[in-house]
Formats: structure tokens, C-alpha cells, sequence
């Protein structure tokens, strides 16, 4: 099927095109929602030289820890990236450059990007170290900050289900960064945990329509590791 | 005797009204959770994107693809939804949210927080924190009104980086709660026995005391 089929069938091919000095969009939250497969395919493919847009870094061995673990990443755009002790190594080393960004910041940057805003104002950050040397503005008695929009050569989200057209539902808190930075990739790649045929998700209920997604790949294993195992008696 | 901290999020919990939209920071504001009164309807936001946030799940009812903002696994409360992490911010940004409650290493007289960053430090990341600060209109901050060397945390002027400037207008620590305005800390309730001379004694900005300071109530 061609037109707007968007389904490829190996990493390889999920990936093509993808080269060294690239800026790259990684959805998830912590490890919850984040493209697995795609993620351990740019570690085997050991490209490095990258600009790495997530809200996090993984941890040691998982997630964008790979990439970490073979000096993959230049520099690094996160709201938060505590939970690795790889990665205090790097930075304080000099070897990677890290670029923290509030949370919310960092996902309006990526909607902002994805939809042709090149900068916006928002009263995060002002007076903190966050706004240094950034143009400010003052509306209605209130101080804000000029932030940049954020758009990536490869956008690299996770969804639950997609059609064959690319459109795609996500599951649950798995959702977070993935909607927003589908729309920022020049070549985005949704990995999902099932395909099915066009028609079958109801229109109403997508989360993201087809027109941002241009690669579709059913991932071989998610293994969904949890950081924080946390429960109550039954 | 200072409050512990299961003790703060029970006089935190005091704030919190019937239909309120709430986010609970990490650490002493998750366990505010605990405290809802059970004659009203919470409803608790979790920035990675919950509206409704439940009860740690049981054993059995894990989800790796439902975790709070502290990358906890929980559950849905009844009527809850999810949304994108734009979306949350928005919610947050456009001032939606009811209460917002979080720690701070330092808070002053201006309002302004410092709760990110120690240089010297490693730096982790500020996460939602300053999002959070410079979106709600009501925030509580929880803390200790003194470091383990008896320093103040209510200063003059923040001497670590900021999170946000003049945005905090409550502080409950283990010793006071406090409220800021015009410039300058004002006492409003003491824990159980403790003195307003140990409040004085452990605040560095200016601190306004009434004639009576009332100790704070627990049912």
C-alpha cells in the first residue's frame, strides 16, 4: 500500500536518513512512554554529535542512558535529569552540555514548534537564571520571558495504537511529551504497540492526527520499566 | 515541639477547600494526599499530564503507563482525565489550578523561592517547579523554618538561586505558619508549644507578630 500508508517494518528503516550532529526529540516522562526500540536502534547505530530534546535522560543502561553510555549526545535539553549517574559524569567532565528548561517551558516549545510559533512569551523563569540574557517584556503589569520555539530533524515518540495513516492514541500518563513533539520533527517516527487498519480508531478519539507522523513502526518489545514501584495493601 | 512532616501536611491539608483543583509537589506535599478532609471532593493534578490523581495501586493493579510526576506508580480517582504535558502546563500556565503546594530550600520577605539549584551542587533540573510558582495564584510552601544548623530558611533576600520571584504568599514549616506581605514575614499560627521567642529566633527577615499568636489546631 502506498499514499499515505506510513508503516515500515524494521528500524533500519524507521531510522533512515539519520546522521551524526542531528537534533532529536525523544518523547516520554521519566521512562514511562518512551520510544524503547527506536531509542536502543540510535545507540546500535552509534551516531553522535547529537542535540537531544527529553524531559529526562533515562537512567544507567535504559532509555537515553544508551546513549549516554557512547558519548552520543553534545547537548542535552531537559526540564530534569537526576536519576543518572552517568550523566552528572559527563557534565561534569565537559563532555556533554546540558540546557535545563523548566517542564513546561520545554513542552510549550515543542507545541510552539510544531506549530510555526517561533518564540512566546511566558512568566516562567523570569528573574532566574533561566531568563539570563533572554528579552523580556512586561504585559498588563505582568514580567515575562522571550523563549524560542524547539523543532527537531527526527521526532521520536511512543504511542499506544496507530492506523496505518499514522494517526495515533496514546495510553494513560504514557501520553506526555509524545503529542507535542510529533508535531515538531521534520521526519517524525511514532513507535506503537499495535497497528491496525485505517478506519479502525474512532475519529473522535485521536490523539494525533496522521498529517504529523511520516514513519509508523510496531515495536518488537516494550518493556515498560517502572522507576518508582510504589503500592498499597490490598 | 516542631511539627514532623506528616504533622505539616495535616496543617497544609487545612487549606485546602471543597472543589479545589490541587498539585502536590514531591516529598512533604505528596502526603498532604493523606489528609483530605473526607467531608470534601479534591481533585489532584499531576504535571506529566493526570487530572485525578488516585491512590497508590495495588499489587495487582500496576501500570507502568500510570505514574504521578514523582514517577510513582498510582491510579485514577473517579472522573479523572489525561492530557498531554502541553496541555498541563497550560492548566498550570493559565492559572486553572487551585493551590499549589511544593518545598523550597529558602523562601523571603519578597516572596521570591529558591528550591532548585545548590551550586557546588549537582544540578538536577527544576523540573515543573518553576512553571508551577509563576502559574498559581495560591501556593504553599512547606519546609523547616531552620536548617539542621539552626540557619533560617525565612530570609531577607534568597541567597540561592531563584525558582521564582515575589510569587509565595503562605509558608507552613514544623515551627509557624507564615504569610507574606507588604515586604515582610507576618506569624500567623505557632506549632503546639513552641515560643514565638524560637519563631523570632529562627526567622531572619522581618517577621510582624500580632499581640496573640494562636497554636495551631489538629483535630
Amino acid at each position: 500500500m502506498a499514499g499515505f500508508d506510513k508503516v515500515v517494518h524494521s528500524y533500519e528503516e524507521a531510522l533512515a536518513g539519520f546522521k551524526d550532529g542531528m537534533t532529536v526529540m525523544a518523547g516520554g516522562f521519566g521512562l514511562c512512554g518512551i520510544p524503547e526500540g527506536l531509542i536502543k536502534k540510535v545507540y546500535e547505530l552509534g551516531n553522535t554529535g547529537l542535540t537531544v530534546i527529553s524531559n529526562n535522560a533515562g537512567v544507567d543502561g535504559f532509555g537515553l542512558g544508551l546513549w549516554l553510555e557512547k558519548r552520543q549526545i553534545k547537548t542535552m535539553i531537559a526540564s530534569y535529569v537526576g536519576e543518572n549517574a552517568l550523566f552528572e559524569k559527563l557534565l561534569l567532565s565537559g563532555e556533554m552540555e546540558v540546557i535545563l528548561t523548566p517542564q513546561g517551558t520545554l513542552a510549550e516549545k515543542c507545541r510552539a514548534g510544531g506549530a510555526g510559533i517561533p518564540a512566546f512569551y511566558t512568566a516562567t523563569g523570569y528573574g532566574t537564571k533561566v531568563a539570563e540574557d533572554k528579552p523580556t517584556a512586561n504585559f498588563d503589569g505582568r514580567d515575562y520571558v522571550l523563549e524560542r520555539s524547539l523543532t527537531a530533524d527526527f521526532s521520536l515518540v511512543k504511542a499506544w495504537k496507530a492506523d496505518r495513516f499514522g494517526n495515533l492514541v496514546f495510553r494513560k500518563t504514557a501520553m506526555n511529551f509524545n503529542p507535542m513533539m510529533a508535531t515538531a520533527g521534520r521526519i517524525t517516527v511514532a513507535e506503537v504497540e499495535e497497528i491496525v487498519e485505517p478506519g479502525e480508531l474512532d475519529p473522535q478519539n485521536i490523539h494525533t492526527p496522521g498529517i504529523y507522523v511520516h514513519r509508523v513502526i510496531k515495536g518488537t518489545h516494550f518493556e515498560k520499566r517502572i522507576e518508582q514501584r510504589t503500592v498499597r495493601k490490598a | 515541639m516542631a511539627l514532623n512532616r506528616e504533622q505539616i501536611a495535616m496543617r497544609v491539608a487545612q487549606e485546602l477547600r471543597d472543589g479545589y483543583y490541587v498539585n502536590l509537589g514531591i516529598g512533604i506535599p505528596t502526603l498532604v494526599a493523606n489528609y483530605v478532609p473526607t467531608n470534601m471532593q479534591v481533585m489532584l493534578q499531576s504535571e506529566n499530564g493526570l487530572l485525578g490523581m488516585g491512590p497508590f495501586p495495588t499489587e495487582a493493579e500496576i501500570d507502568a503507563d500510570l505514574i504521578n510526576a514523582g514517577k510513582q506508580t498510582v491510579t485514577t480517582a473517579t472522573g479523572a482525565a489525561f492530557f498531554s504535558s502541553a496541555e498541563s502546563f497550560a492548566m498550570i500556565r493559565g492559572g486553572h489550578v487551585d493551590l499549589t503546594v511544593l518545598g523550597a530550600f529558602e523562601v523571603d520577605v519578597n516572596g521570591s523561592i529558591a528550591s532548585w539549584m545548590v551550586p557546588g551542587k549537582l544540578v538536577k533540573g527544576m523540573g515543573g517547579a518553576m512553571d508551577l510558582v509563576a502559574g498559581a495564584q495560591n501556593i504553599v510552601v512547606t519546609m523547616t523554618h531552620a536548617d539542621k544548623s539552626g540557619a533560617s530558611k525565612l530570609l531577607k533576600q534568597c541567597s540561592l538561586p531563584l525558582t521564582g520571584v515575589k510569587c509565595i504568599k503562605k509558608v507552613v514549616t514544623d515551627l509557624a505558619v507564615v504569610e507574606i506581605r507588604n515586604g515582610k514575614f507576618h506569624l500567623l499560627e505557632r506549632a503546639p508549644d513552641v515560643s514565638v521567642e524560637e519563631i523570632v529566633s529562627k526567622t531572619e527577615g522581618e517577621l510582624v507578630i500580632p499581640a496573640h499568636v494562636p497554636e495551631m489546631k489538629f483535630d
